[in-house]
């Protein structure tokens, strides 16, 4: 896992192919739903709601993998598998794990954004 | 039609997913793709956009907010009915089971995350593919299911011609019993009974060949034929040259119709039958006791008028013996192994039915057991006729309403069937339709056809053939009787029979004379104990005497002059 690069530059090159000119309203939609995700995944972990915190552990995976940040995605996929498995106990350290990678995946985005602007 | 056909041309694609990048990649790709995209955020927007924008092709995510893709998938599927539009899952799910409870809400396939051009391009067009060969396939199947409700609807209309033709005749009478589906004209069958003038019944059931509508083409013209003369008092035989030459010329070579033809005389006991082509008939007295009445002739059609033989074979009967006829249908039946009723199968049955049974319910029912079916189809007819004493029988309706016509009612005729022709030729039915022209009198049809019958078959049968009527007592004399009547019809030169008619009209009704005077030696009337008094009425059952009681029962007078040879007759009647 330590492995898995923080950013798939190859799928990240398609979707420049693919969208052209709105890959940068892409990112930005990607990383403000992912705030919005983290900020849910809060609120369930508060609620103590691990069904919750699974589905939109789930929905931000898939997010993740379509984006090209297989890293932050299989981090997801952890938390999901959390949930699911009703560990509340091992939710709050995933969830940290989850906002210190998203915090290089934006990093990365905004860098790669601004190279590109250029 | 715009159908959004073409392999590669432009679909409508409505995707569903929450998250706003994922949708935004799809649709993007989509769109690259050349096809429209409705795009909704949540279940309960797609199946909203799906009703409002009609798609060709939905994409749903499996988790969503509000409603989730399963529940999306189950609406949008029970929305489109009998449309195909394919539901394609785009998931990172990977769990077998949570795939197939996309695949049991109704989903067709899936697309999973990361998306990939080339795979999504792939996908749409296997997915159009199946929804194209589905619409094609839908569009065959409801062009199939119209023209078979057209042929249905054909059928009844035509079956409603048909019946108008063909009304039940007489098949509801009390001493028939028969099988036939409604719509058997269609496969050949044919069933018609009717009563005859001067008592009695013709039956006939045929079989064309062939299936649907030919088959039952052919059955107008007999219905027409059988029910026309029938009525206008043509025995058997007559009918049965008139419609085996109508079917001769009408009718492509390889068709043709198997047919039986039954003149019941309840009165007489006797049935006068010919087979052409069915199973044999059969003669029930007892469960042990029975006559095959088999085919001695051709089907109906084939045979040129000069090669047909339409006469017709004498059976001698006694009152609850159960005439039983059936088509090929009956033999063909088949148990679930192929193996066929068969006549092997009839005459099982009827030896089953024991004495107490009918034997139409012991043929039912061995058709039933045998097939293992309580509906055999519409290719069988079963027919079974009672001989009961005539007086059991209920008075068949007279159908002929007066006419509006005037006619003749003051009119004297002659007319005079002379050598070869008395061989060949009944003047009944043309004596008949001329004292049927009066008006009024047609009410009393079954009377005037009795009264013409009886003398003219006395004058043929006793006075030019000269046959004593004593041998119709015993079987062989009955036997002997219709043989020699055979024969002698062949040695007619130099006879005559000649009837000469005055009509005039009394008050609201009249008085029609009739003279018939045959060129035989006569007989001697003087002693004739039928014509001394009315004592003989109740001498029992005796054929010989029975046709001239019944004129005096008839009749105002009966006299007779000569040497016997020259009768007068006087009835009158009231409407």
């Amino acid at each position: 896992m330590v492995d898995t690069p923080h950013l798939d530059e190859e799928a990240l090159a398609e979707l420049q192919d693919v969208m052209e000119d709105e890959f940068g309203i892409l990112i930005q939609t990607y990383l403000n739903d992912s705030r919005e995700r983290i900020d849910n995944l809060k609120a369930a972990i508060r609620e103590a709601d691990a069904d919750a915190f699974a589905r939109t552990a789930h929905s931000f995976k898939g997010s993740c993998i379509n984006i090209g940040a297989p890293r932050l995605g299989e981090l997801c996929r952890d938390a999901e598998k959390a949930g699911l498995e009703n560990r509340l106990n091992d939710a709050a350290p995933a969830l940290e794990a989850i906002e210190t990678e998203f915090q290089r995946v934006t990093r990365a985005l905004e860098s790669l954004m601004a190279g590109d602007a250029r | 039609m715009d159908e959004p056909g073409a392999e590669n041309g432009p679909l409508k694609i409505l995707i569903a997913d929450d998250s706003d990048s994922d949708r935004l990649i799809l649709k993007t790709l989509l769109k690259g793709l050349g096809h429209d995209v409705l795009d909704a955020a949540n279940g309960r927007d797609a199946v909203r956009l799906f009703q409002s924008g009609a798609p060709d092709i939905v994409m749903l995510d499996a988790l969503m907010p509000a409603m989730d893709g399963m529940e999306a998938a189950r609406q949008i599927k029970r929305l489109a009915g009998e449309r195909m539009v394919p539901v394609i899952f785009v998931t990172s799910l990977t769990e077998a089971g949570d795939l197939a409870q996309c695949l049991e809400a109704g989903g067709d396939g899936f697309l999973s995350k990361p998306y990939n051009r080339l795979m999504i391009k792939a996908k749409i067009s296997a997915f159009n593919r199946m929804r194209l060969l589905h619409q094609a396939l839908s569009r065959q199947r409801d062009a199939m299911r119209e023209r078979n409700r057209q042929l249905l609807e054909e059928q009844h209309v035509a079956r409603r011609v048909f019946d108008n033709i063909a009304h039940t005749g007489c098949l509801d009478a009390a001493n028939i019993r028969y099988h036939a589906s409604p719509l058997s004209v269609f496969s050949g069958d044919v069933l018609f009974a009717s009563p005859r003038p001067a008592g009695g019944m013709l039956v006939f059931a045929g079989d064309f060949t062939g299936h649907g509508l030919p088959a039952a083409i052919g059955a107008m013209p007999v219905a027409e034929t059988f029910y026309g003369m029938a009525g206008k008092g043509f025995d058997g035989s007559d009918i049965l040259r008139e419609i085996n030459q109508k079917l001769a010329r009408i009718l492509p070579k390889d068709m043709f119709c198997c047919g039986v033809m039954v003149e019941a005389d309840f009165a007489f006991n006797q049935l006068r039958i010919w087979n052409g082509g069915l199973p044999d008939g059969w003669l029930v007295r007892s469960s042990t006791e029975r006559y095959s009445l088999p085919s001695l002739h051709l089907p109906l059609g084939i045979l040129g008028a000069d090669q047909f033989k339409a006469e017709m074979d004498v059976v001698r009967t006694r009152p609850g013996d159960r005439l039983l006829l059936m088509t090929d249908g009956v033999l063909e039946c088949s148990d679930a192994a192929g193996n066929l009723f068969g006549e092997e199968g009839v005459r099982l049955a009827l030896e089953n039915a024991g004495n107490e049974g009918h034997p139409f319910d012991a043929l039912m029912r061995g058709i039933e057991q045998f097939t293992g079916q309580l509906n055999f189809g519409d290719d069988l007819t079963l027919f079974c006729l009672e001989m009961i004493d005539e007086a059991g029988l209920a008075v068949l309706p007279d159908a002929l309403e007066p006419s509006s016509l005037a006619g003749p009612t003051e009119w004297t005729c002659e007319y005079e069937v002379r050598e070869r022709t008395l061989g060949e030729f009944s003047p009944l039915p043309l004596l008949f339709h001329i004292c049927m022209e009066v008006p009024g009198l047609r009410r009393k049809s079954g009377e005037i056809y009795t009264l013409l019958s009886e003398l003219y078959n006395n004058a043929l049968e006793h006075g030019v053939l000269e046959l004593p009527s004593e041998w119709k007592y015993t079987q062989a004399g009955f036997d002997r009787y219709y043989e020699e009547r055979t024969v002698r019809l062949g040695r007619v030169g130099g006879h005559y029979i000649r009837f000469r008619f005055h009509h005039k009209p009394v008050g609201p009704g009249g008085r029609l004379h009739v003279v018939c005077e045959d060129s035989g030696s006569g007989f001697d009337f003087r002693n004739h104990p039928a014509l001394q008094s009315a004592a003989v009425a109740h001498s029992g059952p005796r054929y010989g005497g029975r046709g001239l009681v019944l004129l005096k029962r008839l009749a105002e007078s009966v006299r007779y002059y000569g040497e016997g040879n020259r009768v007068e007759v006087v009835y009158e009647w009231c409407p």
